[in-house]
């Protein structure tokens, strides 16, 4: 009997896996035993149990659920969510940005020549430091092409954030009475030899949000490939989301290590490709959905725009005032800024430029390299800011 | 000694036994909550709770030290947080005092000084290692409260301690729990807790409550409410949560604000009273402000207009 009850507990893991749900075989004989300890065990009583016992997260609960109408052989109507997401399944996916490739064919077509130093190509004089400075909308495929190698090769790291967790130094910090005791006991308890201990340090996060709307067009394929650079260095925690009408986090497709691989991947899971901007939503979002998750601890977070926002500037001033005092730093890149005779006067623009730590350009080479050395440099304290919230 | 104590686990032979013991302590839990208790319970296992702050999730671990008549051992969370200040310190300054005295009156044995300062006299326990030792009656209830504000590395050490009911101070040896601890850990989700923590324990999510939960809670919680304000508040509060806002209110922000209305005593809800005990109910200047708009929009009357709320 016990052996026919443990069987269906795995068929059930089984259904649940099905659902993304991962379930531990540690986590089935668990619900055995639960189920051996309840005095009554109707359908309900087993679904509590189960979910007690094998589901550990949020997210989880609602795969469970379906998992659980499945099995037991619900109809549709006792789960309406299901329905739902079967139909949005099965509606045709935009092929997006098929018309124009994220990245311009490049090395396996064009082959070894590629490959070759960049002083041999067509250009006359000191060809990189010009690619370097040229404005991102006005490169050639194949210079992008050279210019997304060279992002990749970007270095780039923040400076550490003290933790509050202590580790032994050797003189610095303050004393470490547990060690120095230990340590002095030989000498009779006299406190001869002084050990210390001091904050350690940990990398601090890097949270990205980039516009991809419309306006932002022209530069989102060399972002996009920035933005996967910075998430294959692997030097400390990153999180990118892109927003345009909405948000949506692209951490997991971006950590596909292969370029062209995550960009297509991108392609197709986000939404909203140059659509319209409502940056203000967006942020609000972030603010609520990610923010508690994302910025704790000391993040620095970077927002690339051009500043064309749709929405109530009120809002995006609300957002972004919300946004920057729970960061470390907040930086604002627009590609706009490099052009001669740019100020930022749209409104959006204006209602965001109170909260922002850093404005810098980001539309050429030259500039997302400056950017890595900002990051870089960021003083180990916050920027200063106003007290209490500004006249808006 | 063993068989003195009793085990939590004999206490409810069933859900509904939970259920009705935590609302006789004055906490109304509902089916999930009570089935996640009674097998955490049964299979000596930890409790997970998340869910939105103000939900009530401190609250389950002192209804329940209070509904199994025994003590609350608390291990509030924090960034840094290591054993020293959750399972335990030796007394250094009173080590090396005792060490200067025992020289003073000749002890030259260093093991017998070691031996001696070494001694449980002067250990320091914290919070993990009560909980471990408590062996009067009844194991205790022990909260770890927002593990999520906690590092990684505590997390590591704690999944070894809840599997294995036990601690080793190198000095002293290994300090084994006679009877396990009723363990109760929540988060609020500011950080992800390891999966390997948590399928270790019984996960339970708890959700804002339901109408007639909520009602329940207010009538447990605020003496003396007039039935009918606690419907107006709850009903108040349930709207609320509808809104988009960045803190919706929890359980406890209701309590507070029905307590605030109840003494001020001015019997039902309007716009008026509503607009001057707000800051009771939400604690954001942005929320407070687009709650106020909405009022102005007939918020309270649709809140009032529920069926719920005039029954």
């Amino acid at each position: 009997m016990a052996g026919n009850l443990l069987a269906y507990l795995v068929r059930f893991a089984r259904a649940l896996r099905q659902q993304g749900v991962l379930v531990t075989p540690e986590q089935v004989t668990a619900l055995a035993r639960a189920l051996e300890t309840l005095p009554s065990l109707d359908r309900e009583t087993f679904r509590l149990a189960a979910r007690a016992t094998l589901v550990c997260r949020q997210e989880d609960l609602e795969p469970f659920e379906r998992a659980f109408a499945l099995f037991f052989g619900l109809g549709e109507e006792a789960h309406p969510l299901r329905l739902e997401r079967t139909q949005s399944a099965l509606r045709p996916r935009r092929p997006l940005m098929a018309q124009a490739p994220l990245l311009p064919r490049r090395t396996r077509e064009t082959g070894p020549e590629e490959e070759l130093p960049l002083a041999d190509r067509s250009f006359s004089y000191s060809p990189l430091d010009v690619l370097r400075q040229r404005r991102f909308e006005d490169c050639t495929p194949e210079e992008l092409a050279v210019l997304a190698r060279l992002v990749r090769g970007l270095r780039w790291a923040l400076p550490p954030r003290r933790s509050r967790r202590l580790q032994p130094t050797e003189q610095s910090g303050r004393p470490d009475l547990r060690r120095t005791l230990r340590r002095n006991l030989r000498y009779g308890g006299e406190p001869l030899l002084l050990t210390w201990r001091e904050p350690s340090l940990r990398p601090r996060r890097l949270v990205v949000l980039a516009d991809i709307s419309g306006s932002m067009e022209r530069y989102t394929r060399m972002l996009l490939l920035f933005l996967h650079a910075l998430v294959q260095a692997r030097r400390q925690p990153v999180e990118v989301f892109l927003f345009g009408s909405r948000l949506t986090r692209v951490t997991p497709m971006l950590s596909r290590r292969d370029p062209d691989a995550a960009l297509a991947e991108l392609g197709r899971q986000v939404p909203d490709w140059a659509g319209g901007t409502r940056i203000g939503q967006c942020l609000h979002a972030f603010n609520r959905d990610w923010g508690k998750r994302v910025l704790s601890r000391g993040a620095v977070v970077v927002i690339i725009s051009d500043g064309w926002d749709q929405g109530e500037p009120e809002l995006l001033a609300a957002e972004m005032e919300r946004l920057q005092k729970r960061c470390h730093r907040l930086l604002w890149l627009n590609p706009l800024l490099g052009l001669p005779g740019y100020r930022p006067l749209t409104r959006g623009m204006q209602a965001a430029l109170p909260y922002v730590d850093d404005f810098l350009p980001a539309d050429s080479l030259a500039s997302l390299e400056s950017l890595a050395r900002r990051l870089g440099e960021l003083p180990a304290g916050r920027a200063p800011r106003r007290p209490g919230a500004p006249a808006r | 000694m063993e068989g003195t104590v009793l085990r939590p686990a004999e206490r409810f032979a069933s859900p509904e036994e939970v259920a009705s013991a935590l609302e006789s302590v004055g906490y109304i839990a509902d089916r999930p909550l009570a089935v996640a208790v009674y097998l955490a319970l049964k299979l000596e296992r930890p409790l997970f709770l998340e869910g939105q702050p103000g939900v009530g999730k401190t609250a389950v671990s002192l209804a329940l030290a209070q509904a199994l008549g025994t003590r609350l051992i608390r291990l509030q969370c924090y960034e840094g947080l290591d054993l020293h200040s959750a399972v335990y310190e030796w007394d250094y300054t009173r080590q090396l005092l005792e060490v200067r005295l025992l020289e003073a009156t000749g002890e030259r044995d260093k093991a017998q000084i070691r031996r001696h300062i070494f001694s449980p006299e002067f250990l320091l326990r914290r919070p993990l290692l009560q909980a471990l030792e408590a062996s009067d009656g009844l194991p205790p209830v022990l909260l770890i409260d927002e593990l999520d504000r906690a590092d990684e590395e505590f997390e590591a050490f704690l999944l070894e301690v809840l599997g294995d009911w036990q601690v080793t101070v190198p000095e002293l040896g290994t300090i084994r729990a006679q009877v396990p601890p009723v363990v109760v850990l929540t988060s609020n989700r500011t950080r992800e807790v390891h999966d390997a923590l948590k399928r270790r324990c019984l996960y339970c999510w708890i959700d804002y409550p339901s109408f007639e939960k909520e009602y329940a809670i207010v009538l447990a919680k605020v003496p003396g409410a007039p039935e009918r304000l606690a419907r107006q508040v709850v009903a108040f509060a349930q709207t609320v949560r509808e809104l988009d806002l960045y803190k919706a209110p929890g359980v406890a922000e209701t309590l507070d604000w029905a307590a605030a209305l109840l003494a001020l005593d001015r019997g039902g809800l309007t716009p008026q009273l509503v607009e001057e005990t707000l800051g009771a109910l939400l604690k954001y200047h942005d929320d407070l402000q687009r709650v106020r708009e909405e009022l102005g929009q007939g918020l309270l009357e649709r809140a009032l207009s529920r069926p719920e709320a005039r029954a």
